[in-house]
């Protein structure tokens, strides 16, 4: 398994995880998925639980600074960045 | 079945809210929640783990940490040595034989109890995911804040995090407790099944986690 495929299936895991979604619908996410904003369930509180894991899952540091719309606006968003923050790393 | 017990607090002894099982069995097992959005989100996992032990011949009690959930006691005069007297003397007051201490509870339970400690968390985990959570709101909202001059004038003079009113001895000990697990053994979502409940942004429920919880505590209780 390359290391991008690692981080997408991890992540997918994860988004199910706080969202309770169901395999068949974690498995529909795809690069323009909404998240941040898009989905109501994902207030302010769901997603600093959402980073803390990603930097627990990951081994990666997010500051505050990375944290906006660019980031979080949809699934692929947030999987480029954790594939860069883990190239950094 | 919820029930009350005189919990001591801050400001003296208050009648605080209790889930309990009493069956007068010789294993009483301590539930310790966890803090804050965790503790709404494990609420129904811990109480249906609590029906599966009943089931399994354990007693269990589940009491309100003071200062949340239906608790008379302000949250903004709680800390982490509070909720240690407090969980202290419920393990008296109940007679516990054993504990279950879940996530953020690991830093609070009565570790002269022998038992089990479910994904411990430290202090500083669950401070940042609090500080995080203000200033992607504020950010929201339009306003600028950082995560470390909010922790200064925390640390110093409380802070609203989450909604909550968390007091400036809550923050200083958050900001430096770690699990305090002595001996205790450490069970693993895995073990439990996928999908970790204080995970999930609307509380859930998952009685085949519960009953996996409740197997693994009657099991290794009698053990």
């Amino acid at each position: 398994m390359t290391q991008t495929t690692e981080i997408d299936t991890t992540l997918r895991t994860l988004l199910s995880d706080v969202l309770g979604l169901t395999p068949v619908r974690a498995a529909a996410l795809a690069a323009d998925s909404g998240l941040f904003g898009a989905l109501p369930e994902l207030d302010s509180m769901a997603v600093a639980s959402l980073l803390t894991e990603i930097e627990d899952r990951f081994d990666i540091m997010i500051d505050d600074d990375d944290v906006d719309g660019d980031m979080l606006g949809t699934y692929g968003d947030l999987l480029a960045f954790i594939t860069r923050k883990r190239g950094e790393a | 079945m919820p029930a009350t017990w005189p919990c001591p607090g801050p400001a003296g002894l208050a009648d605080e809210y209790v889930v309990v099982f009493d069956g007068a069995r010789p294993v009483r097992l301590l539930i310790v929640p966890p803090l804050f959005e965790e503790m709404n989100r494990t609420r129904r996992f811990l109480v249906e783990t609590q029906r599966q032990l009943d089931r399994l011949g354990i007693d269990s009690m589940l009491p309100d940490l003071p200062g949340c959930n239906e608790s008379a006691q302000a949250f903004s005069a709680q800390s982490l040595g509070g909720w240690r007297t407090a969980m202290a003397a419920a393990a008296r007051h109940f007679a516990a034989t054993h504990v279950l201490a879940v996530r953020g509870g690991a830093l609070v339970f009565p570790t002269r109890l022998p038992g089990w400690v479910l994904e411990p968390v430290k202090g500083t985990t669950i401070l940042r995911q609090l500080l995080r959570a203000r200033v992607l709101a504020a950010k929201e909202a339009g306003r600028e804040e950082n995560s470390a001059d909010l922790l200064e004038r925390g640390r110093n003079h409380g802070l609203e995090l989450a909604g909550y009113h968390v007091g400036a001895a809550l923050v200083a000990g958050l900001d430096a407790a770690v699990p305090e697990d002595e001996g205790q053994r450490v069970i693993g979502q895995s073990e439990l099944g996928t999908g970790a409940l204080w995970l999930r942004s609307e509380p859930g429920e998952d009685p085949a986690q519960s009953a996996a919880l409740a197997r693994i505590i009657a099991a290794e209780a009698s053990a």
